[in-house]
This record gives structure tokens, C-alpha cells and sequence, in this order.
């Protein structure tokens, strides 16, 4: 499929990166972006193709990290094995907070409140009970071997961030191209109308949510791996719900490439405005926050909409030209 | 069971918070009322209300009651302003945009001020602060007493105001039937401007009446709007009567909650509060329509 080798055209490129500079800067800013467009590819199948927008995407990158983190610390289980349970914690949790607000008919404002107040919910759970660490939170015991998903140097990680990014994409696209992507974006359009020609429109968000909240699990297992390190304002901080609707819309919403697209440039932005002024706490916050009512105001479509309208300006431009020559 | 000597100054108590409360949720539900948006920049708006009556006293050693009749005026103009010449051109009349830039909103103001004033917490300290009024046994602190007051005071103006003003008349015009306003001739820009203008200027004369007893730092603000949410939600979007009464009841639960369960749990009883409302009632007590 066409969609599909351009995703691994793409994501094989990010991965050479490291054959042109293996610096621990480079790296370690790559791999929190491909973070954000990995969490911002979760947010963008509810929000971008859905039109559902959660204010509240902690809740699952949140239950990720802990999931991962507590099963290792408390249980003993295998990181490799954890991480798969951490996704399939955000997967549930998604379902939970789906099932109850799509089945009590909650849209626009209203689910974004929800979900919201669901992360919350989970967030000052997380700073009290004992098993979360309460407010100290949990440090993953350092093991460096490649059965615990640790290692030496920053290489791996970044591979396999790249790696769970081109996951994240294939599934995105192929669910675009399935006749449940067309359900969910008849879904996004008009919901009524989607209902009245036998859509589902429960059952399609439902799904469309338990999806996106396990990528977006996927991305706070992988935090908690990276980092090993986790408490509630980490993982279930309004922070990373900011971001993960960020890069889809500042790349492109409803995109395959969006997410990708928007972490790159909302994190480029962050580390410029670090060296410009220093490490001021609050100024990357204050880019991206203008940068997002910017790309609302000018560019609805976001990044991957600009490149798509610029295209078009050229090949009217060549189609204008090519008239005029073929008249003169 | 609590004998009532504790739970009487426990219920007083939470209905003075929940005054407050009531005074944030009437700006929000106002808004809702008639723009149809929540306004998720109202946290950050009242973190900068606070912070501006923190300077005016700070810097001009300004009474921060007297401060109120100079900061209600300046943030209704912040928000005629940011309603008419940010929101409404940015959103393009679409729901989930508006959510998205009142949201950037928040981010830009909140980070603003954390880079400027760092994440210090500052308080001012009023010789009054501390004074009590005895009543039934109960000892309400002097501010809380005033800040209810107050409260009352702005519902009953306000309610005033919308009834009987041709502005108000206009805000009330445009949040019932929106097309036939604009086609009796209001400007509806207008008016929306005007409305996010007086919710913002509640957000001053709440920081006002809040700064005697408490702190602010960046994130001051937002305690106070997730409790306003709920207020709003559960007082019905847009019903003033619902904010006013929901309010009072969301702060005599936080109180209870406190008592009960110890104060780092009391706010999990209003979120709590919060996400059965949304679940079981998404339209409220006190709202009336779907």
C-alpha cells in the first residue's frame, strides 16, 4: 500500500540518524520527540479522526508508566512482559472512560471536561496511595541488561522508539483505509447523519478510544522504561495531555504524519527558546501554547494542511502557466 | 456521628468558600450561557486577577477591597478584549477550536506568569486577616464573612443588570436565539465580547475578595476553576440560580469531605461529584434543556 511505504520510508530514515551523529543530545531530544508523536499519534485516531477531543490523555499514558513501573517493582514481572500489560492497563482504562461517557451521550465540551476531570481523578489517587509510591513516587531499580529493556547507551531506546512510532502510524493508516476508519470519520462529520445510515456511533468511539489510549499507554510504558522514574505529577499531569493534542494539530489533525509533523516542531521550538533565554521555566510552555492558538487562528489544518495548500499553489501556478503557453 | 458544635462551623464554613466558588462559576456559566464555549482560560484568568491584586498592594499598597473597584473595570476591558480580538477571529466559529485556543490561552497566561514570577507562592498579610466574627458558637473568619457578602451583593447586581440594562437585554436576546438578535440588529460580536468581558471581571472581584485569606503561584487559579466546572455542571451550563446554589453546596461538600476524610482526599468528593453529575445528569440540577 502506498500510505504504509512512505511510513517506512520515513521512519527507516529517522532510524539511520544515528549513523550521522550518535551524541547524547541529538539522541535523547529525538527520542522525547518521537514520545510526543507517539502519545500525539494515540490522541490523533479519538481526536484527529474521531473528532472526540480529550482534554485528559494522562489517564492512559499515566497508566502505562504505572502499570509498567509497579508491576516490575511489586511483582517482579518481566519489563519486556510488563510493557505489554501496561498497554493493555491504558487499553482498559480507555474502555472504562469511553463505555461510561459515550454510553451517557457526552460530546465536545462536555467529554473534554470528563476526561479531564478523569485524569485528575487518577492523578491525585496516584499522590496518595501506597502502591503508586505516593508522593515520592516509584524509581524502576536500574538493571542495565536487554531482557530488562535497559541498556547501556541511549542507542536502543532510540530505535525502539522509532520502532513503536511506526507501529503507531501502520495501525493509524491502515484503520484509515478499513470501512472502520470511514465509520469514525463519519462519525467526526456528522454524527446524526452517521447514526441515521446504521453507523454504530457507540461502539465506533468505544473502539476508536480503546486504541488510541493504548498507544498512548504504549508511549507511558515507554517513559517509565526510559526514565525509570515515575510519580503522579509525571504521569498523570495535565502536561502531557497539553502535548498530546499539540502535535497533531500543530502537525496536521487527522493525519498520519500529523502527530510526527507537530512533535518535531513543537519540540524544536522548546529547545530554541531554551537556548535563546536560558532555562527559564514556563517559556516553552508559553511558545507552544501561542504557537497552538496560532495554527488554530491560521492554519486550521495545521502543518501537513500548509504543505497540502502550498502544493496545490504550485500546480495551479504550473497549470496557469501551461494554459498561457499553449494560448500563446 | 459529629456533635453539631463541630458540624455547624464545618457547614458555615463551607458555605463562605462555596461563595466563591459560586462568584468563579457565575463568570464561566455566563459565558456558557450565551457563547456556548467553556471557557477552559478562566483558571488562568483568575491566577492573573490574583496576581494583580498581590501588586496593586505590593507595589501601591492598595487595600485589596478598594483594588476591586480599579481591577473589576480593567478585566472586564481584558476580556472584551480577548473575546473580540482573539478568540472570536481565531475560532472561526467552530466548537472544538474554541476549546482549543481558550485551552492554548491557559497555557500562554499560566507560563507567562510562572516565567515571570517563577513558581514562588506569595501571600499579603492585611491586619484584618485574622480577625473573627462569633456566631452561634462558630468562628467565621472576618474576610470569608465579607467575601459571602460581597458575593450576594455582585449575584444581585449582576441579576439586575441583565434584567432591566438594553445590554443586558441584548446578552439575553443572544443566548436565547442568536440568528433573530443579529437580525433585530444587535451585534452579536458585541455582545459576545461584553459577556466574556463581565465573567472576567467576576474573576476580579473574586481575586479580590480571596487575596486576604490566600496564596497565589502560578497555578493558584486552577484549584479554584476544576471546582468551578463542577459547580457549573452541576448547577446546570448558563443557569445563574444553578451556579449560585451549586456554588454553595460543592463548597458545604468540600467541607464535609475535609472533615470526613482529611483534607488531601476532600477534593476527590467534588471530582468525584464532578464525573457522576457528567455521567448520571450531563444537564445539571437546575438546567433546562438537552
Amino acid at each position: 500500500m502506498k500510505g504504509i511505504s512512505t511510513i517506512l520510508v520515513v521512519t527507516t530514515l529517522l532510524a539511520l540518524v544515528p549513523i550521522v551523529t550518535t551524541s547524547n543530545v541529538v539522541l535523547n531530544f529525538l527520542v522525547t520527540t518521537l514520545l510526543i508523536a507517539l502519545v500525539g499519534q494515540g490522541w490523533n485516531l479519538l481526536g484527529g479522526y474521531g473528532g472526540q477531543y480529550s482534554f485528559g490523555h494522562a489517564a492512559f499514558f499515566g497508566t502505562g508508566a504505572y502499570a509498567t513501573a509497579i508491576l516490575q517493582l511489586r511483582f517482579g514481572v518481566n519489563a519486556w512482559v510488563a510493557f505489554g500489560f501496561a498497554i493493555a492497563a491504558g487499553a482498559l482504562v480507555g474502555a472504562i472512560i469511553g463505555a461510561l461517557s459515550f454510553r451517557s451521550g457526552l460530546k465536545g465540551s462536555y467529554f473534554a471536561l470528563v476526561t479531564l476531570a478523569f485524569a485528575e481523578v487518577l492523578r491525585i489517587i496516584a499522590s496518595v496511595a501506597p502502591v503508586t509510591g505516593a508522593g515520592v513516587g516509584l524509581l524502576v531499580k536500574l538493571d542495565l541488561r536487554p531482557e530488562a529493556f535497559q541498556f547501556q547507551s541511549r542507542l536502543p531506546f532510540y530505535i525502539i522508539a522509532v520502532a513503536l512510532v511506526a507501529i503507531a502510524m501502520i495501525v493509524v493508516r491502515l484503520i484509515e483505509d478499513s470501512r472502520f476508519g470511514a465509520y469514525l470519520v463519519a462519525v467526526r462529520e456528522n454524527e446524526d447523519a452517521a447514526k441515521a445510515l446504521g453507523v454504530n456511533v457507540v461502539r465506533t468511539k468505544l473502539i476508536a478510544m480503546t486504541v488510541s489510549a493504548a498507544i498512548t499507554a504504549s508511549g507511558g510504558a515507554f517513559y517509565a522504561q526510559y526514565f525509570l522514574f515515575v510519580d503522579s505529577g509525571i504521569a498523570y499531569g495535565p502536561w502531557i495531555s497539553i502535548e498530546a493534542l499539540l502535535a497533531p494539530i500543530i502537525g496536521g489533525v487527522g493525519t498520519v504524519f500529523g502527530p510526527l509533523l507537530g512533535a518535531l516542531v513543537v519540540k524544536t521550538l522548546g529547545e530554541l527558546a531554551k537556548h535563546v533565554t536560558g532555562d527559564a521555566p514556563g517559556l516553552d510552555l508559553v511558545i507552544y501554547g501561542s504557537v497552538l492558538v496560532l495554527v488554530v487562528a491560521f492554519a486550521p489544518r495545521g502543518i501537513a494542511g500548509l504543505v497540502a495548500s502550498v502544493r496545490n499553489l504550485f500546480q495551479k501556478a504550473r497549470e496557469t502557466a501551461a494554459g498561457e503557453r499553449s494560448r500563446g | 456521628m459529629l456533635s453539631s458544635v463541630i458540624l455547624v462551623p464545618a457547614v458555615l464554613n463551607g458555605l463562605m468558600t462555596g461563595a466563591v466558588y459560586a462568584l468563579v462559576a457565575l463568570g464561566l456559566t455566563l459565558i456558557y450561557g450565551v457563547l456556548h464555549i467553556i471557557n477552559f482560560a478562566h483558571g488562568a484568568l483568575l491566577t492573573a486577577a490574583m496576581f494583580a491584586v498581590f501588586f496593586t498592594y505590593k507595589l501601591l499598597g492598595v487595600d485589596p477591597y478598594v483594588a476591586a473597584v480599579g481591577l473589576t473595570p480593567l478585566f472586564f476591558v481584558i476580556g472584551y478584549a480577548l473575546q473580540r480580538y482573539v478568540i472570536g477571529p481565531a475560532a472561526h466559529g467552530d466548537d472544538r477550536n474554541i476549546l482549543l485556543v481558550t485551552l492554548g490561552l491557559a497555557v500562554v497566561i499560566e507560563n507567562a506568569l510562572l516565567y515571570a514570577f517563577r513558581a514562588d507562592t506569595r501571600t499579603i498579610n492585611l491586619p484584618y486577616a485574622f480577625d473573627v466574627i462569633e456566631f452561634h458558637n462558630a468562628f467565621l473568619a472576618k474576610p470569608r464573612v465579607i467575601a459571602c457578602a460581597a458575593v450576594i451583593g455582585v449575584a444581585l447586581v449582576l441579576g439586575i443588570l441583565m434584567r432591566f440594562t438594553s445590554t443586558g437585554k441584548a446578552i439575553r436576546a443572544v443566548a436565547k436565539e442568536k440568528l433573530g438578535a443579529e437580525l433585530a440588529g444587535i451585534d452579536v460580536a458585541h455582545i459576545y465580547a461584553v459577556t466574556f468581558g463581565i465573567g472576567t471581571a467576576c474573576l476580579a472581584i473574586a481575586a479580590c475578595l480571596l487575596m486576604p485569606t490566600y496564596y497565589v503561584n502560578p497555578h493558584a487559579g486552577n484549584a479554584f476553576v476544576l471546582v468551578a466546572f463542577t459547580v457549573v455542571v452541576l448547577g446546570g451550563m448558563g443557569s445563574v440560580t444553578g451556579a449560585l446554589l451549586g456554588g454553595l453546596f460543592v463548597g458545604v461538600v468540600e467541607s464535609l469531605c475535609g472533615l470526613y476524610l482529611g483534607e488531601s482526599l476532600g477534593q476527590i468528593g467534588i471530582f468525584v461529584m464532578f464525573i457522576l453529575v457528567l455521567l448520571l445528569r450531563p444537564n445539571g440540577l437546575f438546567g433546562e434543556r438537552a
